[in-house]
């Protein structure tokens, strides 16, 4: 706990923390095994009001600060960074529609998921990676409608939305300046839902592919101006990316919680494993990269407060702190030793669900590239 | 429907320790909880209200700091909260807290419905609650499973040893709860961030004109604790160590015997 947090702060984190404690974390073990998470359990957080949090008040959210929003999820993903992320996901695809949208569009938005439903965020297609301007989805106008075509994948929420803030290009000869963005019903008509993904980590967040075709869409469902999906998307990227990386933190909080717990408990030599040098080392290094990650995401939490981009800073942020996890995480396995191997301790999951923080809202390779472009651009 | 919950800020025993020479309860630096029966009392008015409309008042009698406790029920669900708070209320058993909430009581009602917990996890005496409803001269029914309301009267579900005795009673009624009673709500973040902001009136006694004052604190109490302490725990464990299982369970039969347990 290195920040100064208002009393405000600290009730929320309380409440949220006796939520999941109580009514997740029982579970989490067995449907880490399943690979799913009911909507029972998905009901509790809702019930609490942790898919309004982002929205603002003027559309009937809480319109919480990103810093305060960070702390709740953050606590959230020290019970299970799934079941975080699938409520953080409705905000990445909402932070489109709030940087950019029309106000009709972000009421469109904040009432349906104020009826308790989820949103999607779909950009990322099978050939188009790192690389978005690569899409090869379509929207053709077709009177006063779009008509939309794709293969989306890797798309979390894809089985759970009601909502998609999808990305087609409108013109598909001007490369990243003929994308265009889209809000899109789920029950649109020749939406269909593909296979769950088997994944690695984060088992208790769906993710799926998405197939669009020839989804009919008003004209005034497009966000922001025809041409300017990339652009949007990178700016709501920058935010969610720094965003994602709280989680990241309570992952390694939850490594960090758990491996002074086992190192106090365990006893080699005659002695508290925590006693051995090597293993205060790890501990403590585990420590120092679990507090420096969650000052750097609450320094860009309240840039993002006021107005900035983060361009860099997301991406230094979100860089920053899953490497860290990685190694914290890993170390974690290290100090449960043969248990830390083992599914009947918490610590192995951890270090599978931290692996995609590497690799999703832009890999950490492309992250790099974006810090030393944005460096290149500053000492011009 | 008005329907007033009457709570306690106790100690979370959970986490409490023993002062090893005095035999008391060491309240430094534990931290403080509703009262977990009171949050069932809670619970129950808040449905009340949300089947039958009305409104829920919360009263707490304490020092400043129980408004934390009152803060936590508006954040899940309560209309009002009052602190009722006095120098000259110091000291009070569970006699005179319980004539001081009911004249707190009849100045803020009337009520249909008065919810409190079955007993507080600090004092355990259970006698709170139901005092009042002497005082007031109303029924009351304790160890509820649930509650329902039919015109001027109610149904309502008590635990007894035996079994689920139902009972059928006219308003107004005081009702304590358990809990079996019901799964107290977690507040909402708005009503959490909205209980933080939210003004809490104070009670005092110059707001209760009809007290009689021979009957409320320390003066007031008919109650002198002499002294507490812990019982000695006089049972002594036993291992049966035998490779045998039918041998070991010969030797627990005769020992279950001779304690005339069999």
């Amino acid at each position: 706990m290195s920040l100064l947090y208002t009393e405000e702060q600290k009730a929320l984190i309380a409440l949220v923390k006796d939520m999941a404690e109580n009514e997740i974390k029982p579970y989490v073990q067995e449907l880490d095994e399943k690979g799913e998470c009911p909507g029972e359990l998905f009901k509790w957080a809702f019930d609490m009001g942790l898919h309004m949090l982002e929205i603002p008040e003027e559309f009937g959210g809480t319109g919480l600060s990103y810093e305060t929003t960070a702390m709740i999820f953050e606590e959230l993903a020290k019970v299970d960074a799934g079941y975080a992320i699938t409520f953080v996901t409705t905000f990445v695809a909402l932070r489109n529609v709030i940087l950019s949208g029309s106000p009709e569009q972000g009421k469109y938005f904040a009432d349906i998921i104020g009826k308790g439903n989820f949103a999607a965020f779909a950009l990322t297609e099978p050939n188009a990676g790192s690389d978005p301007a690569a899409l090869r989805g379509t929207a053709v106008k077709d009177g006063d409608d779009y008509i939309l075509n794709a293969t989306k994948t890797f798309i979390t929420n894809g089985e759970i939305a009601a909502l998609f803030v999808g990305f087609f290009k409108t013109d598909v000869k001007a490369g990243h300046k003929g994308i265009s963005a889209f809000i899109i019903d789920a029950d649109a008509p020749g939406i269909t839902i593909g296979q769950h993904e088997n994944k690695m980590g984060l088992r208790l967040s769906n993710t799926t592919d998405v197939t669009f075709e020839n989804v009919r869409v008003p004209a005034s469902s497009m966000v922001g101006a025809e041409g300017s999906g990339f652009k949007l998307a990178l700016n709501a990227l920058n935010l969610s990316r720094a965003f994602v990386a709280t989680l990241a933190v309570g992952i390694m909080q939850r490594a960090l919680d758990e491996s002074v717990k086992y190192a106090k408990e365990r006893k080699q030599f005659g002695k508290p494993i925590i006693k051995f040098q090597m293993v205060q080392q790890m501990l403590a290094d585990m420590a120092i990269k679990t507090e420096a990650s969650r000052v750097l995401v609450n320094n860009t939490m309240r840039m993002m407060d006021n107005g900035s981009l983060v361009r860099k800073e997301g991406s230094i942020t979100k860089t920053f702190v899953s490497d860290c996890a990685q190694e914290v995480t890993s170390n974690a396995v290290q100090i449960f030793g043969g248990y830390g191997y083992s599914k009947e301790y918490p610590v192995e999951k951890l270090m599978r669900d931290c692996k995609v923080f590497q690799i999703f809202e832009g890999a950490n390779q492309i992250q790099r590239m974006t810090i030393a472009n944005e460096l290149d651009r500053e000492y011009k | 429907m008005n329907i007033v919950v009457c709570v306690k800020q106790v100690p979370d025993t959970t986490e409490i320790k023993i002062d090893p020479i005095k035999n008391t309860l060491i309240r430094q630096g534990v931290p403080s909880i509703m009262n977990p029966f009171d949050k069932n009392a809670l619970e129950e008015a808040i449905q009340l209200k949300e089947q039958y409309s009305g409104s829920v008042t919360v009263i707490s009698m304490g020092p400043e700091q129980a408004k934390a406790t009152l803060r936590e029920a508006l954040s899940m669900g309560a209309d009002k909260a009052y602190l009722v708070t006095d120098r000259a209320f110091g000291g009070s058993d569970t006699y005179a807290t319980s004539y001081i909430l009911s004249k707190v009581i009849e100045k803020l009602g009337p009520f249909d419905v008065i919810l409190g917990g079955k007993q507080a996890i600090d004092g355990d005496t259970g006698q709170t609650a139901p005092s009042i409803a002497e005082h007031l001269g109303i029924a009351r029914l304790t160890h509820i499973r649930s509650m329902k309301i039919d015109g001027n009267k109610c149904v309502v579900e008590r635990e007894i040893e035996e079994g689920i005795e139902i009972v059928e009673a006219k308003l107004p009624i005081l009702c304590t709860a358990t809990k079996e009673t019901n799964k107290p709500r977690y507040a909402t973040i708005k009503g959490k961030i909205d209980s933080l902001k939210a003004d809490i009136e104070n009670i005092t006694l110059a707001d209760l004109p009809n007290m009689d004052i021979t009957k409320i604190g320390l003066k007031g109490s008919p109650t002198r604790v002499k002294s507490t302490f812990i019982p000695e725990r006089k049972s002594s464990c036993e291992m049966l160590e035998s490779v045998n299982p039918r041998e070991t369970a010969k030797v627990l039969f005769g020992k279950l015997a001779e304690a005339k347990i069999l």
